[in-house]
């Protein structure tokens, strides 16, 4: 059943519902009202988590951590500085592969000062060795939350959903929050394989000194596995299907069948763009718009077999690689390399919460088809 | 693009626009329709300008930008008129506009279709404070019909569900409000 209701709310209830064993987050600028929403729940005897109030993210990322490695379903969001202060415990806890699950509300990085929406944060920590979704709405915000905890604990890596700070996190629209019956029929209860937790009766130990004999090979396997998340979402995206009937794919395509001209981006200016591709289609032009959902594994399958035979490719982001180029840019040209005739032009634009307008657009399709 | 009415509410931080915006959005949707709010802060802090905007559609809002030319822009503080052109920014001679005034002649506004609603007092009188959203959009809903007063308390009972004593005092006024528009049909325009 669908509700009106602000995407940090809707998001918070969903988690909710996933019924994380620990919660811990730092209330400041920039947080989110996720996590205020959860300690609401809370505080209203709605929910069952032990709702941790930590003393900085650092500490934040900390608890979940290591309320993980007792084998604890757990969750923490944040967004912007918050994520660069967690980012040295962010890399343990994919290297002591524990599967929490973290809401980043995609916000600039400083300086200059600025809380408004980019993916400067999330881009920041993408070798980490988390699975990185993206949403393209709010709704999608919601569901990539329970397809998370899924491959999180089927792969044992944490992962990250990353979803527009204010765009989507203070967006009011109807959204639909998976109940907690039918989110169980997809979540069941987390069971953490003997071995892997930290157990009086089973010693192991976690995060342990490795030399150089066996490092490298470990940090493989790590990269394997995450490789792995590429195929396991696709089949968990299924069973999602079956029970609460929307679809969620590594890339999701949206416009005429054949086009000339696309756009690929990340995040919640897909929705923008779609109006933009109905309009020019309707004009006869031959248009359309990528979204990348899965960031970290990287598809690189699925975008050659969807662009490799597209003449012109703008890739829209809302981050920069200083020196370089960005992000995803990055990763376009690379998987398409020596794959495709393509022209791939780079468009850097929303940093530091500048607005993407359907005029703005409009003039990316103009130049890529020049 | 598509056909979305769109909203455009301007106030200061702590006047309530973004839970105006949201009000809007929840009682739209409330009538079967599709809908969008969301806020555009400046600096986040009382007495900053903020706006928030509201899409209401008869299919899913997709676009996520922001509202450049509404069709509807309300005013919650007329100070905030000093400083056109940023108020009045992307005015269509269509554009409806809400002013919560005691002021009914606004020259700056001659040409533009424009309603004067004097809710500051009356919140001040019922609520305790100059709080004026919920009036605001009330004096929106009825002039309009866009949306109806029953979806506005009903939105008013879910917005306010952790805060109960807002609820009966914001219903008192957006009564209030409907008194005043019923007899004072002099400021509705032909």
């Amino acid at each position: 059943m669908k509700h009106c209701i602000e995407g940090s709310e809707a998001v918070a209830q969903a988690v909710n519902n996933c019924r994380p064993d620990v919660i811990s987050a730092y209330p400041i600028t920039p947080q989110t009202h996720i996590v205020e929403e959860l300690a609401l729940l809370k505080a209203n005897g709605h929910a069952n988590y032990e709702y941790i109030l930590a003393d900085s993210e650092f500490a934040a990322a900390s608890i979940v951590l290591g309320a993980s490695a007792t084998g604890g379903r757990t969750y923490t969001a944040t967004s912007s500085q918050g994520l660069l202060y967690m980012t040295e415990v962010i890399f343990d806890i994919a290297g002591m592969r524990l599967p929490v699950i973290m809401t980043v509300a995609n916000r600039a990085i400083s300086a200059p000062i600025n809380i408004w929406n980019d993916q400067q944060d999330s881009m920041t920590v993408r070798d980490s060795g988390w699975i990185m979704l993206y949403a393209k709405d709010n709704q999608s915000a919601v569901d990539l939350h329970l397809l998370a905890y899924k491959l999180a604990e089927k792969l044992k890596l944490p992962a990250m959903i990353n979803m527009d700070g204010f765009v989507l996190t203070h967006t009011v629209e109807p959204i639909d929050i998976p109940s907690v019956s039918d989110t169980k029929k997809f979540l069941p209860s987390y069971k953490p394989e003997v071995g892997q937790i930290l157990d009086t009766k089973n010693p192991v130990t976690l995060g342990s000194f490795v030399t150089p004999e066996y490092y490298q090979e470990i940090r493989f396997d790590l990269h394997s596995d995450l490789l792995r998340a590429k195929e396991l979402f696709t089949k968990e995206a299924i069973k999602f299907n079956k029970i609460f009937h929307r679809q969620h794919d590594l890339v999701e395509y949206y416009g005429t069948a054949k086009p000339d001209s696309v756009i690929i981006t990340i995040g919640s200016v897909f929705g923008t763009i779609q109006d933009v591709v109905d309009e020019l289609n309707n004009r006869g032009q031959k248009v359309g718009v990528f979204h990348l959902t899965c960031f970290r594994p990287f598809p690189d399958e699925q975008i050659v077999e969807k662009l490799s035979k597209i003449k012109s490719i703008a890739v829209l982001e809302k981050d920069i690689s200083l020196g370089s180029s960005a992000g995803l840019d990055m990763e376009i040209r690379r998987a398409l390399f020596n794959k495709n005739k393509s022209t791939v032009t780079s468009f850097v634009y929303g940093l530091g919460g500048r607005d993407i307008t359907p005029e703005y657009i409009r003039e990316i399709f103009k130049q890529i088809k020049q | 693009m598509k056909k979305y009415i769109q909203i455009r509410i301007h106030g200061r931080g702590g006047q309530g626009a973004v839970t105006a915006a949201n009000l809007i959005a929840k009682a739209a949707f409330y009538e079967g329709k599709f809908s969008q709010a969301f806020p555009n802060f400046g600096v986040e802090r009382r007495g900053a300008p903020v706006e928030a905007f509201v899409r209401i559609s008869s299919e899913p809002v997709r676009i996520q930008s922001q509202i450049y030319q509404p069709d509807f822009l309300i005013v919650q503080d007329p100070t905030l008129l000093k400083l056109v052109p940023d108020v009045l920014e992307g005015i269509k001679k269509s554009t409806v506009i809400f002013v919560n005034s005691e002021q009914a002649n606004w020259p700056q506004l001659d040409l533009l279709k424009l309603y004067t609603i004097p809710v500051t007092d009356f919140a001040r009188q019922i609520i305790g404070r100059d709080i004026t959203n919920t009036g605001m959009i009330t004096a929106f809903a009825l002039i309009t019909k866009l949306i109806q007063f029953e979806s506005l308390i009903k939105a008013i009972k879910d917005e306010f569900k952790y805060k109960p004593e807002l609820i009966s005092s914001n219903i008192k006024l957006m009564k209030q409000i409907q008194k005043y528009i019923i007899e004072n049909k002099k400021i509705r325009l032909k």
